[in-house]
């Protein structure tokens, strides 16, 4: 389950500038036991690594079998057309985690996902740990906190029929569900509605929040990338 | 995936969420339908929208009196005012689409939610990739392009004739008919999936080899390929993969890093 290796930025691009500007607001940062191995108090361990990611700040928090900290919810009225909460609900995924799952945490400043690391170093919970992020921003992060990286996983890009793939700024916005479940057609939507200026980017990143899965959705790029969106091509 | 002709009022709101594309307005019912070919029983629309619970007639009486008076309503982008979508008891070989497709159900061969399985996320305690050997996870159909496992099936014999073991604990690996061919089970070569995971397992020189024989096969798929690869850093976290792929012409930007905080629990107890 590679669900953040292949975030798409234009350093994937098939035909690639040559010096594409840095992502510097996406760091996925998160944990995983294995069954047998170090799966005793699992649902502690995980509740531990949300609530000290809390401490600092992440844009989103997910448990791969539940769901982010943007939901959908299961009984509107007609009235949440005007008065709906569209906010985070950071508690809902730590009270829903059952056992085995991935949970993550999304920042979007590496200073936040540093300290964030260095105290999970300190917490010690035993389970694995990966940033998923640019490798050279993850290295000097792992240096900062005095730790050595173990193993290292490189995402390649895309090859086969990349002709079928939706415009780069589509790209953008639906690689950061790396599940695939927030549509192309959904974020098309979105940045036609921003550019009518029917929706904020704020509000139009949280819509796409709630398909994401597993929470590792980035709506604070998620709203850059909306908002640069209004005036620009793909 | 079905919608419920008595319950579905055309508002449309479904059509942009499907990652496939699959749903669309029938104009002889005037009700959204899911096209089951399509469909790749990701839930993506039954569980990623909210819903209302609304009478359907008094949706429909609303709609055709704010059609007449050419009046625009702007509803939230995400909510199903009816309620209509309505999950089907999915049946072998169908059931395959939603192992692979939907990310919240576990696959029965590894326990693990989602498509492939913990490659090197968890390789500080598992030690599936060591010093010398490069894991590669090979995905097809993300993102958001959908892939048939006859396609999959074309690069597994591909890698197969490469003389490559495939990952056991792998979801594809366990649909294989013939592992050494790389074959898969005739019956799920049609059925297709949000996206799989092909894993495989080499040494640290035989990466171009096989980088170079992904590439030359992509363009007999109809889908997309998205490629990652994955090897154990030396004790000071120096690792040798990123020269080679760039020599190769591979993007290493992005990707995974694992900080080693792993261990297992035994070892925890004794120390």
């Amino acid at each position: 389950m590679t669900n953040t290796l292949h975030r798409y930025s234009e350093h994937y691009a098939t035909e690639r500038p040559r010096d594409p500007e840095p992502v510097r607001d996406d760091f996925v940062v998160f944990a995983m036991a294995t069954r047998g191995v170090n799966d005793d108090d699992l649902v502690a361990k995980y509740r531990a690594f949300l609530r000290l990611a809390l401490k600092h700040r992440p844009v989103n928090i997910g448990d791969a079998t539940r769901g982010g900290a943007f939901r959908p919810q299961r009984a509107l009225d007609p009235t949440s057309h005007w008065r709906r909460d569209t906010g985070a609900d950071a508690e809902a995924v730590i009270a829903g985690i059952e056992g085995h799952t991935t949970v993550a945490a999304v920042f979007d400043r590496y200073e936040n996902m540093r300290a964030f690391v260095a105290e999970l170093r300190d917490a010690d919970l035993g389970i694995s740990v990966n940033i998923s992020a640019p490798m050279d921003e993850a290295n000097r992060c792992c240096r900062e906190a005095g730790m050595t990286r173990h193993s290292v996983e490189y995402s390649l890009g895309f090859c086969g029929r990349v002709d079928k793939l939706p415009d780069s700024l589509v790209l953008e916005l639906t690689t950061m569900c790396g599940h695939g479940m927030i549509s192309a057609a959904l974020a098309r939507k979105m940045i036609d509605w921003v550019k009518e200026n029917r929706r904020g980017a704020a509000e139009a990143a949280r819509v796409m929040a709630r398909f994401c899965s597993c929470g590792v959705f980035n709506p604070s790029r998620a709203e850059a990338i909306l908002e640069s969106a209004r005036t620009r091509n793909p | 995936m079905r919608i419920d002709p008595e319950k579905c009022v055309a508002c449309g709101n479904c059509l942009a969420v499907c990652p496939m594309g699959a749903i669309y307005i029938d104009p002889a019912l005037n009700r959204a339908r899911v096209n089951a070919d399509e469909c790749v029983e990701c839930f993506a629309c039954y569980r990623g929208m909210s819903r209302e619970h609304l009478n359907p007639r008094f949706v429909r009486a609303i709609r055709k009196a704010a059609h007449l008076l050419r009046f625009r309503f702007d509803p939230e982008p995400d909510i199903c005012p009816t309620d209509a979508f309505a999950p089907d008891d999915l049946q072998w070989p169908r059931l395959v689409r939603r192992a692979f497709s939907d990310p919240q159900v576990p696959h029965e061969s590894t326990g693990i939610h989602g498509r492939g399985t913990a490659e090197v996320k968890t390789n500080d305690v598992t030690r599936r990739v060591g010093e010398g050997e490069a894991g590669f996870v090979i995905e097809f159909g993300r993102p958001g392009v959908g892939a048939r496992f006859r396609d999959i099936e074309r690069v597994t014999r591909a890698l197969a004739e490469l003389g490559i073991e495939f990952e056991p604990d792998n979801p594809v690996t366990s649909l294989m008919s013939d592992r050494k061919r790389g074959l898969l089970d005739p019956e799920i070569l049609d059925e297709k999936v949000l996206s799989a995971i092909v894993e495989i397992k080499t040494r640290l020189e035989e990466v171009p080899m096989v980088l170079r024989r992904i590439r030359r096969i992509s363009p007999e798929v109809n889908t997309v390929i998205s490629i990652g690869v994955s090897t154990r850093c030396g004790a000071g976290g120096e690792e040798p993969l990123r020269e080679m792929l760039e020599r190769e012409g591979y993007p290493t930007y992005r990707g995974k890093t694992n900080l080693g905080l792993g261990r297992a629990a035994a070892v925890h107890d004794a120390g």
